[in-house]
């Protein structure tokens, strides 16, 4: 098996490649590097909202509102929506037994459009915050700023259809004939759903993104309220694509976990079909929900209860998933290295933010909670202590496959200490902060509000701790990939028995094992 | 592989606390959306970056809103330019202003005191200063 770094090569030759293998790994990388871009800015913004009425870090709020929208712009479509597909690119095609993607000159080429998109993003900096909620972005919003970041959301929409057509060609049309669907690893079943999932979600966001390109060249007004249109049509659009999208950052890294949990609890795992269930559950349900971002707008009282009952719909399926997790570590002879840390703290993490996220859904309560710091500290629960989690996890479970190289274990437990500490801390936090009722996007708050500064200071030391142990990460990924120990690769993590790799299964009938 | 007995008791599990999430919200939500007849109508217009209010007896007010305890007021609320959210947290009072519609919100009042009014949508350079307050008096008449 091709083992990437081991040999070195020139860098062109990895970049201009087209094996599934490269792409994969310039996916990974790429979206790795717009983490570390989209980290430093989170630290900015946690750093400003320390005290109140400062303004030393950051002096103005134009500047303000930018950071946040890019941040937010970067951590989504830059960091999780690329490494899921460069993980993706990796081991779908040897998890589905077949030599490369189904088109590899398409992988590259939706490879490549990432890194544009994101100048895009990067250097029109907008201040639309991510949603680009119309009339701001159209009437309101400066230019060519929010211009660029519509041509390069554009840019990273096409990207990703690209991509799935290719996942979804790769896992249905090239699956070795001896391994039935059923059979194939969920990590792959993750991305064929989140793929098939795109392809019906991104359409409505293309469209919206043109509709609001027209409107602010002014040759339109779909949106904007003086020329006729109504920004609600705006939102419909937006969540439509939006809160299924929620399910396709989310997805893969549980079939990242599925693949981590089994081999280190040392124990198969516990129903393949029930997690094949729940993520074709999750596939569809997640288009039945997007109405729970928006019950505040005026939406009639029998509109709300259908959205709510399709938002709480998604629970059972995504409990599932937990259940899955806990009955295969059930009385497993468990290893605890670095991914496994990262795949059962992902895991708490994950149960914690769905029982916050149920009662988002719940009418009432989301009057309570709507638009304020537990939002934040919601998603961002998803966002870094599952999503994010789970990545990691999975980027030091392939780190020997990749390098032929060892991490450093040591470090390795630093990072995961101070993720999963700083992302209790600032997250739980930010969830008080909603109760306290302080709105988000907000650039400075009021100094008499003393429990707003307290329950500031608490998540910004947390966003320092998380932050800092990310340079363990960083450590980790660049000199332990060069300079570390040569791996064991027939048992990098001392796991014994018949321990594989995904690709190493041969006989169909150890795939599913 | 399969499932088994554990796994159904725990979705099951999970299905009755999510059906009492649902029933009890829809009850609530129903309670809360039930406007009262004699509610008086406050006009709320947002626009970048403050509030004006306009009672129904035709007296404005700009940024700060006096109101009487014991009345129940319904808002009607709009806005001038971009997608602003009227909130006054102490109160639960949460809904968008959103141009080309009319939303609405209700509450009564039953303690004096100053109680701040924010804006909860994202809505431009001072959307973090679109504060007010609203001030409850005695009803003295």
């Amino acid at each position: 098996m091709v083992l990437e770094l081991k040999k070195p090569r020139p860098v062109w030759q990895i970049m201009f490649s087209t094996h599934h293998t490269d792409v994969g790994l310039l996916y990974t990388i790429t979206g790795l590097a717009f983490l570390f871009m989209g980290g430093v800015l989170a630290m900015m913004i946690r750093t400003h909202l320390f005290f109140p009425g400062q303004n030393v870090l950051i002096s103005d709020s134009v500047t303000f509102n930018r950071i946040f929208t890019v941040h937010g712009l970067t951590m989504l479509f830059l960091f999780a929506l690329p490494v899921a597909n460069g993980i993706g690119n990796y081991l779908v095609p040897l998890m589905v037994r077949y030599k490369d993607m189904a088109y590899p000159k398409l992988n590259a080429i939706a490879f490549w459009m990432n890194p544009i998109g994101g100048a895009l993003l990067w250097l029109g900096f907008s201040d639309t915050s991510w949603v680009s909620y119309a009339p701001y972005s159209v009437i309101r919003a400066p230019g060519p700023a929010a211009d660029m970041m519509i041509f390069g959301l554009k840019i990273l929409g096409i990207s990703s259809i690209l991509s799935s057509i290719n996942f979804i060609v790769t896992i249905l049309k090239c699956k070795h004939p001896d391994l039935p669907l059923r059979r194939v690893p969920l990590f792959a079943w993750s991305m064929m759903t989140v793929s098939l999932m795109t392809l019906v979600a991104m359409p409505s966001y293309a469209a919206a993104l043109i509709m609001l390109l027209t409107d602010r060249l002014g040759v339109s007004g779909f949106f904007n309220p003086t020329a006729g249109g109504d920004p609600i049509a705006y939102l419909h659009l937006f969540w439509f694509t939006f809160h299924p999208e929620v399910y396709i950052f989310l997805l893969p890294s549980i079939g990242m976990m599925y693949e981590i949990i089994p081999r280190f609890a040392r124990k198969p795992l516990y129903s393949q079909g029930s997690g094949v269930f729940a993520f074709v559950m999750l596939g569809l349900i997640g288009f039945a929900s997007w109405g729970h971002h928006m019950y505040s707008t005026g939406m009639d009282f029998t509109t709300k209860v259908v959205f709510m009952i399709g938002t709480l719909a998604a629970v059972p399926a995504s409990g599932m998933h937990v259940f899955n997790f806990l009955a295969t570590m059930w009385g497993g002879r468990i290893r605890f290295a670095a991914p496994m840390k990262f795949a059962v703290g992902g895991i708490a993490l994950f149960f914690s933010a769905g029982a916050g996220g149920v009662l988002n859904s719940a009418m009432p309560l989301d009057f309570i909670s709507h638009g304020t710091y537990w939002v934040v500290g919601h998603m961002h629960l998803f966002l870094t202590g599952t999503i994010a989690f789970g990545f990691v996890g999975m980027i030091y479970y392939m780190f020997p496959l990749i390098t032929g190289r060892m991490y450093s274990e040591k470090l390795a437990n630093i990072h995961f200490v101070g993720m999963l500490w700083g992302s209790v801390q600032v997250f739980f936090t930010q969830h008080l902060l909603g109760l306290e009722g302080m709105p988000r996007r907000v650039y400075d708050y009021p100094a008499e509000y003393t429990s707003w500064t307290q329950l500031n200071q608490i998540a910004t030391i947390g966003a320092w701790i998380l932050g800092a142990s990310f340079v363990a990460f960083l450590i980790n990924l660049i000199y332990y990939s060069a300079k570390g120990k040569e791996a064991n690769m027939d048992d990098p993590f001392g796991i014994g028995g018949k321990y594989y790799y995904p690709y190493q299964a041969k006989n169909p009938h150890h795939v599913g094992y | 592989m399969g499932h088994d007995t554990a796994e159904w008791v725990f979705v099951g599990v999970v299905i009755a606390i999510l059906v009492y999430v649902g029933v009890d919200s829809w009850v609530v939500q129903k309670e809360v959306e039930e406007v009262p007849a004699d509610a008086e109508i406050i006009k709320v217009t947002a626009q970048q970056w403050f509030w004006s209010f306009e009672h129904a007896d035709g007296t404005k007010e700009i940024s700060t809103l006096h109101l009487k305890k014991g009345h129940a007021y319904n808002f009607e609320i709009y806005s001038k330019d971009v997608m602003h959210s009227f909130n006054i947290p102490d109160w639960v009072v949460f809904e968008d202003a959103v141009p080309g519609h009319v939303n609405h919100a209700w509450f009564a009042p039953d303690q004096t005191g100053e109680f701040p009014i924010q804006c909860r949508e994202y809505c431009g350079l001072l959307h973090y200063n679109m504060r007010g307050s609203l001030i409850v008096e005695d009803d003295k008449s």
